[in-house]
C-alpha cells in the first residue's frame, strides 16, 4: 500500500522518537505522495505519514534527527511546515469518542428493540408479547447504562451544585420510565417504553456528537496554525559547545545562542552580539527595535538579523509571556458564567415538565383511576416532553452553521462562541496585526528598473528584517530573478549590503526621516528610497461599515505609537486608543463591560491574548501568535477581514434557527401533551412523534447550510 | 415460535458484530484521515516504472 512507507530496515529495538509538523499548504494526492516518499528517502527516517484532514505529518524517526532537520527537509520538498509540540488543544479529544461509543451502543439497542416493538405494536399477544418485553428490557438495560451515563453524570454535577440543567429532567425521565417499563414487564402489563427511552437516548447522543465533533475539527484546524517555536534553546556549555535544551529545563544563569530568526524562550540580557527584534507579537510595536550588549531582550521576540548570546534573567513561570499568560487566566474566569441557551432553556422547562407529571399524576388519583394507571400516564407525559428535539435544536443548528463559517475560512470554537457572537454589541480591534496584515507592503516598486528590482532582491532575500522578508514576497510574486552579489554582510539596524560585479550596492535605512516605514537602495552613487506602509486587510473599511449596520460600532485598541494608530484610525474614521499595554487592555475591556456592553474582542498578538480573553466573545486572524489564537473563540484564516462580519452575521441567523427550533419543539409538545395527559399516548404514539419532531429540527438547522454566502 | 428462538438471537448477534466491527475501526483510528483517503487512491504506487524501460 501507499500508506506508511518503511525504507530502512534498522533495529526493531532502537528507540524511535515521533514528530508532528503540520503543513497547512498541502493540496492533493500529489502533495501526499511526495511528502512521504520524500521523508523517507532521508537517512534516519523510520517511517512517515501524512494525515490530509488535518494536514499533519507524523514522522518516526531515530533520535539523532532533530525536529529541525526534519522541518528543513519538508521545507527542501516545498511544503512550509510548522513543528507541533504537544497540541495544547487536544486534551478532550477522547469526550467525542466516548459518545460516539455511546451513540453506537444506543443504535444498536433501538434498531433491536424496535424490531421487537413493532411485532408486539402489531399486535403480538400472551407469552409472545412477555417474551418480547422481557427481550427487550435484557437489550435496553445495559444500553441504558452504557449510552446514558454522558446524561447521568452531567445531571449528578448539577444536582450537587443544587443547579438544574438540560440533563436533569432527561436522566429522571429515563429512570422512571425504565423503572416502569420494568415494573410493567413483570406484571405482563400492555406497554413497556424500553424502545422511547432508547431511542431518546440515540437522538440527544447525536445531538452531543454533532456538537463535540464540531468543536474537534475547529480545533484541529486552529492547531494547524500554531506555530509552537520557541520550544527551546541552544544553550553554550561550559568546555564551549552548545546543547539543545527544552524551554522547561532553561534555568536563570544559562547563555543561550539565539540564531537570526529564532524566536527567545526566555528573557535575558545580552552579553554578546547586537541586533534587531521584532516586539509586535509582544507589545504590537510594528518597528523592530535594535538591541545590544545590556539590554534587556524577551521571551516571545524573535531575533531577526545577526546571532547573539544571552544570558537568561527569567524562565519559565517568571518570564514576561508567563505573566500574560496569568493576567489571561484572571481575565477569562467570568467567561464560565456564560450559561449555554440550552441551559437557559432548561432552566425553566425542567420544572414546568415536572409539575406537569406531578399534576397528570394527582390529577387522575383524584379522579379515581388506580396509582399504577396514574403512574404510567405521568410517565408517558415525561417520555413525551422529554427534550428530544429540544436536545438536536441546538446543536444541529450550531453545527450546520459553523460547518458553514468553516468553508469561508471561520473556525468556531465551540457553539457557546456563537451564542456569544450573536449576542455582541461593540467591536474593539487591536491595529497590527489584525486591522492591518501586520506586515508591510512596498508602495513604489514600479518606480524600480528591472535591474533594480533584482539587486534588491538578492539583498533581500538573505535578511530576515521585517521590510526585507516583505520585499522578497512583493518581488517574488513578480517573477523577479535575483543577481548574484558577494561579500553580502548584514549590519543590524543600518542594513545589508554586498558586491555586485564590482559595484557596492546596499539596502540601508533611508537617511531622511520620514512618516511611513522606508528603505533605501544604494548602487555605486545612485540612491533609491523604496516606502513601505504595513497595509490595511483587504476589505476592512466594509467589513467595519458592515459591523457598524450590524449593531456593532468600532474602536481601536493598540499597543503602538499614538501616530501609526492614528494614521489607521483616521482612514478608518473609529475611535482609536494607542499605547495599551496588555493590562491597560483589559481595563478597556472591563470598562466596557461595566457600562452593560457585551464586547467582540479581535487581535492577534500576544499582548492581546489576556483582552481577548476578557471579552465577551474574541476572534483572532489566522496570523495571528498561538496565545492570541488560543485565547479567540474563533479564528479567520483568510488576509481579508470580511469574515469577522459575516461571523456575527451567521451566528445571528444561528440563533434565529435555533429560537425557530424551540418553537417547533414547543409547538410539538403543545399538540402531544394532551393526548399525554389523557393516558391516550402508547408506546407507538411516543416513537413516532419523538421521531419526527426530532427530524423537523434537523431539516430546519439544514437551512443553515448557505447562511454563509 | 420455534423460528423466532433462531432469528432473534442471530439478528442480535447480527447487530453485536457490526457494533464490535464499529468499536474495532474506532481504536484502529479508520476515521482519522477521511480526506486523506479519498486523496490516497489516486496515489501510483511505481512512479518511476517509464525510467527504465
Amino acid at each position: 500500500m501507499n500508506a506508511s512507507v518503511v525504507l530502512d530496515n534498522l533495529d526493531a529495538d532502537a528507540a524511535c522518537a515521533d514528530s508532528r509538523f503540520a503543513v497547512p499548504t498541502m493540496r492533493c494526492a500529489g502533495c501526499i505522495s511526495k511528502i512521504e516518499r520524500g521523508l523517507v528517502d532521508m537517512p534516519g527516517v523510520i517511517a512517515a505519514r501524512v494525515n490530509f484532514s488535518t494536514k499533519q505529518v507524523a514522522v518516526t524517526h531515530t533520535p539523532e534527527l532533530t525536529e529541525d532537520k526534519l522541518k528543513a527537509a519538508i521545507g527542501s520538498l516545498g511544503f512550509d511546515a510548522q513543528i507541533l509540540a504537544e497540541n495544547p488543544l487536544s486534551e478532550d479529544r477522547g469526550d467525542t469518542k466516548r459518545l460516539l461509543r455511546a451513540l453506537a451502543v444506543a443504535g444498536f439497542g433501538m434498531m433491536n428493540i424496535m424490531l421487537l416493538s413493532v411485532s408486539v405494536w402489531s399486535g403480538a399477544m400472551g407469552v409472545t408479547k412477555d417474551l418480547f418485553h422481557w427481550l427487550s428490557a435484557l437489550i435496553a438495560i445495559p444500553v441504558i447504562a452504557y449510552s446514558g451515563r454522558p446524561f447521568f453524570a452531567s445531571a449528578a454535577m448539577a444536582l450537587r451544585y443544587m443547579r438544574t440543567n438540560m440533563d436533569v429532567p432527561i436522566s429522571v425521565g429515563i429512570i422512571l420510565a425504565t423503572g416502569l417499563s420494568l415494573f410493567e414487564t413483570a406484571n405482563s402489563g400492555p406497554h413497556a417504553y424500553f424502545d422511547g427511552v432508547v431511542m431518546l437516548i440515540f437522538f440527544l447522543l447525536a445531538g452531543r456528537v454533532l456538537d463535540g465533533m464540531m468543536r474537534d475539527r475547529a480545533r484541529e484546524g486552529i492547531s494547524a496554525l500554531l506555530k509552537q517555536t520557541a520550544s527551546g534553546a541552544m544553550i553554550v556549555q561550559s568546555d564551549g559547545t552548545s546543547r539543545w535544551t527544552k524551554a522547561g529545563e532553561i534555568e536563570v544563569g544559562m547563555v543561550m545562542q539565539v540564531a537570526a530568526g529564532e524566536n527567545l524562550a526566555a528573557d535575558g540580557i545580552i552579553i554578546e552580539g547586537r541586533s534587531g527584534f521584532d516586539f509586535s507579537l509582544l507589545t504590537g510595536e510594528s518597528e523592530p527595535q535594535l538591541r545590544g550588549e545590556g539590554d534587556e531582550v524577551l521571551a516571545g521576540t524573535m531575533n531577526l538579523s545577526t546571532p547573539v548570546q544571552v544570558r537568561v534573567t527569567a524562565a519559565g513561570q517568571d518570564t514576561s509571556i508567563s505573566d500574560i499568560a496569568r493576567l489571561m487566566d484572571e481575565a477569562g474566569q467570568h467567561r464560565s458564567f456564560h450559561v449555554r441557551v440550552a441551559d437557559r432553556a432548561a432552566r425553566y422547562y425542567a420544572p414546568a415538565v415536572h409539575c406537569l407529571a406531578l399534576l397528570a399524576f394527582v390529577g387522575w388519583i383524584l379522579a379515581g383511576a388506580g396509582w399504577h394507571q396514574a403512574l404510567l400516564i405521568a410517565v408517558a407525559v415525561l417520555i413525551i416532553t422529554c427534550p428530544c428535539a429540544l436536545g438536536l435544536a441546538v446543536p444541529a443548528a450550531q453545527v450546520v452553521a459553523s460547518g458553514a463559517l468553516m468553508r469561508k475560512g471561520v473556525l468556531i470554537k465551540d457553539g457557546s462562541a456563537l451564542e456569544r457572537l450573536a449576542e455582541a454589541d461593540r467591536v474593539v480591534f487591536d491595529k497590527t496585526g489584525t486591522l492591518t496584515m501586520g506586515q508591510a507592503v512596498p508602495d513604489n516598486l514600479d518606480s524600480l528598473s528591472a535591474e533594480q528590482k533584482s539587486v534588491v532582491l538578492a539583498l533581500a532575500q538573505s535578511s530576515r528584517h521585517p521590510l526585507s522578508k516583505a520585499l522578497t514576497k512583493a518581488l517574488r510574486l513578480q517573477n523577479i530573478t535575483p543577481v548574484k552579489i558577494t561579500a553580502m554582510s548584514e549590519i543590524p539596524g543600518e542594513g545589508i549590503s554586498g558586491d555586485w560585479s564590482g559595484q557596492p550596492v546596499s539596502l540601508s535605512r533611508a537617511e531622511q526621516v520620514s512618516e511611513t516605514l522606508t528603505t533605501q537602495l544604494t548602487m555605486g552613487d545612485a540612491t533609491q528610497i523604496i516606502t513601505l506602509t504595513d497595509g490595511l486587510r483587504p476589505n476592512a473599511h466594509s467589513a467595519i461599515v458592515m459591523l457598524d449596520q450590524l449593531g456593532l460600532p468600532a474602536s481601536i485598541l493598540s499597543g503602538d505609537n499614538v501616530q501609526a494608530v492614528a494614521t489607521i484610525s483616521q482612514k478608518l474614521g473609529i475611535l482609536a486608543q494607542a499605547n495599551a499595554r496588555p493590562e491597560d487592555k483589559v481595563a478597556a475591556i472591563d470598562r466596557l463591560r461595566a457600562q452593560g456592553h457585551k464586547v467582540l474582542m479581535v487581535g492577534d498578538g500576544m499582548n492581546d491574548g489576556p483582552a481577548l480573553a476578557a471579552a465577551y466573545v474574541s476572534i483572532a486572524p489566522g496570523s495571528a501568535s498561538d496565545v492570541g489564537q488560543q485565547a479567540a473563540d474563533a479564528v479567520f484564516t483568510s488576509d481579508s477581514l470580511t469574515p469577522v462580519a459575516l461571523a456575527v452575521k451567521v451566528a445571528r441567523r444561528t440563533m434565529q434557527i435555533v429560537r425557530q427550533n424551540f418553537g417547533l419543539a414547543i409547538g410539538y409538545n403543545i399538540l402531544a401533551v394532551p393526548l399525554a395527559l389523557a393516558g391516550l399516548v402508547t408506546p407507538l404514539i411516543a416513537a413516532i412523534a419523538m421521531s419526527t419532531s426530532s427530524l423537523i429540527v434537523v431539516g430546519n438547522a439544514l437551512r443553515l447550510y448557505r447562511a454563509a454566502k | 415460535m420455534s423460528g423466532l428462538a433462531i432469528l432473534i438471537p442471530v439478528a442480535l448477534l447480527m447487530g453485536l458484530g457490526g457494533l464490535g466491527f464499529f468499536f474495532w475501526a474506532m481504536r484502529n483510528n479508520q476515521f482519522e484521515d477521511l480526506d486523506g483517503a479519498a486523496q490516497r487512491v489516486l496515489i501510483d504506487e511505481e512512479e518511476s516504472v517509464t525510467d527504465d524501460p
